[in-house]
């Protein structure tokens, strides 16, 4: 991997996109700095989740080309970037994290079994290890008392803290959050905010998070995306669109979602 | 009718019927979780050979497949036991539907929870025997509780390829003091009480895989 002339951990460029005749992102390019905080914003469909996705490779994306931490979504020799292999893919995911807006905890698994399975079966780590590690993760997400509880044991934001945790367990270099707290009751939301809060202190990971608490995202972000109809349409420090958008699109969004 | 004299001959035949089931079964249950697992994860070819599999002993007469085994088989040269026909027939049997269980429980995991073991970099086999399969089989226990039951009753088919078992037993006692009303209700109860046996069984089974109620029921504790 060759990542010392280049500054950017990941680097979307021209990459397009379709479901079917629907295009969700067309000639896109972004990227982001090691270590940086970007948050994406805008109204729903308009493919910041998408972006997410393609990063975690749950989606394959047609045209372009996409490289993480200096390697290429496209497999070297491969038909093309949709056609990379199953073993190609595993390495890209090694570098990633996903916390889904549905938790999407294993139900059948206890919440310290949930933090430790994937670095024991995945990193081959020694399980001893792993629940030491795992603990810590707890203790920072405020549930190492819950360890040997099952999910649905948990509420709502319990269960995104432990899912956040054991996110973190694979020690990822870039972490994704998919609307970490739209499933959650409002008085549940501050507390899962908070854990990601003290995340974003960590000057090492980059984070990208699509969210629509605004507050939130003005406050922890380094950089701020305003995407409609699958581009950005305006970007930039936090302060900058929320304090004096240049865009009308952003200006209509955010005079929409703020009230 | 002087029961003293074939309540021994009831309880061995019994005792075959209940040999025959719990080995069809568990033979059974072997091959539905080979075959249903091959038809969600193996690909076009391997999927196909396990339909053909599901389909060929789930569309066709239990009876006549065992006939076709005991009968037909041995003129290409390949004979067994009758015991042993029996058993693989009814396991074969039981397998076909038992696939079929395995493979809509299998669909039945969530992609959320699929996308969830993929984000962990969790590969295909781990994904299937760490994640989708402890959650199907908690779904498949109600339907793989009928199928054994299902496989007792059938079991008194075996009778009809010269098999000692219950049923075969009951035939004969019949013949002998030709008391149909005393000899049926006695092997009626008999069926009965080994199909509560399995019952049991299988409700502890259930207990077992559910984690002592913890898991999946969604009230909050």
């Amino acid at each position: 991997m060759n990542e010392t002339n280049d500054p950017h951990i990941i680097e979307f460029s021209d990459v397009t996109k379709r479901f079917g005749i629907l295009t969700v992102l067309d000639n896109f390019n972004f990227s982001v700095a090691k270590g940086e905080k970007v948050t994406l914003i805008g109204p729903s469909g308009s493919g910041k989740s998408t972006v997410l996705r393609i990063l975690m490779t749950l989606e394959p994306f047609q045209e372009g080309k996409l490289t993480l931490a200096g390697t290429s979504y496209h497999e070297p020799g491969g038909k093309g970037p949709f056609q990379a292999s199953e073993t190609h893919l595993r390495q890209i995911r090694n570098h990633v994290g996903m916390v889904f807006q549905s938790f999407n905890l294993f139900p059948h698994m206890t919440v310290l079994r949930n933090v430790v399975e994937a670095p024991v079966r995945v990193l081959g780590m020694a399980r001893a290890e792993a629940e030491a590690r795992a603990i810590k993760l707890l203790q920072m997400v405020g549930l190492a008392d819950k360890r040997d509880h099952y999910p649905v044991q948990l509420s709502g934001g319990q269960q995104q803290r432990v899912a956040i945790a054991r996110a973190m367990a694979m020690r990822p270099r870039v972490l994704l959050f998919d609307e970490p707290t739209s499933a959650l009751d409002p008085q549940l939301v501050g507390e899962v905010l908070s854990v990601i809060r003290d995340l974003a202190h960590e000057h090492d990971l980059t984070m990208l998070l699509v969210t629509h608490e605004m507050r939130f995202a003005r406050e922890v972000s380094d950089r701020v995306c305003f995407f409609d109809k699958g581009r950005i349409c305006e970007q930039g420090a936090p302060d900058e669109i929320f304090g004096q958008p240049k865009n009308e699109r952003t200006r209509e969004f955010l005079a929409s979602v703020l009230g | 009718m002087d029961w003293s004299a074939y309540l021994p001959m009831i309880l061995q035949g019994a005792g075959v019927t209940m040999t025959i089931t719990l080995a069809s079964i568990v033979i059974g249950a072997v091959l539905a979780f080979f075959f249903g697992i091959l038809r969600v994860e193996g690909g076009p070819v391997l999927s196909t050979i396990a339909l053909c599999y599901t389909e060929v002993f789930r569309g066709t007469s239990l009876l006549v497949q065992l006939f076709w085994f005991y009968y037909a088989l041995p003129l290409v040269g390949l004979s067994f036991e009758p015991i042993t026909t029996g058993i693989l027939v009814l396991a074969a049997h039981a397998g076909g539907y038992g696939a079929e269980i395995v493979r809509g429980a299998l669909s039945s995991v969530s992609t959320q929870q699929l996308e969830a073991a993929r984000a962990l970099n969790f590969n295909r086999f781990q994904t299937l025997f760490r994640i989708s399969l402890p959650q199907a089989i908690v779904e498949m226990m109600p339907a793989f509780g009928n199928l054994a039951i299902e496989t007792l009753k059938l079991s008194s088919l075996v009778s009809l390829i010269s098999i000692a078992d219950l049923t075969f037993t009951a035939q004969s006692i019949r013949n002998l003091t030709l008391d149909s009303a005393s000899i049926y209700s006695v092997t009626l109860l008999c069926y009965f009480a080994m199909s509560l046996v399995l019952m049991v069984a299988i409700r502890i089974i259930e207990h077992v895989v559910r984690r002592g109620d913890v898991f999946p029921r969604s009230a909050h504790s």
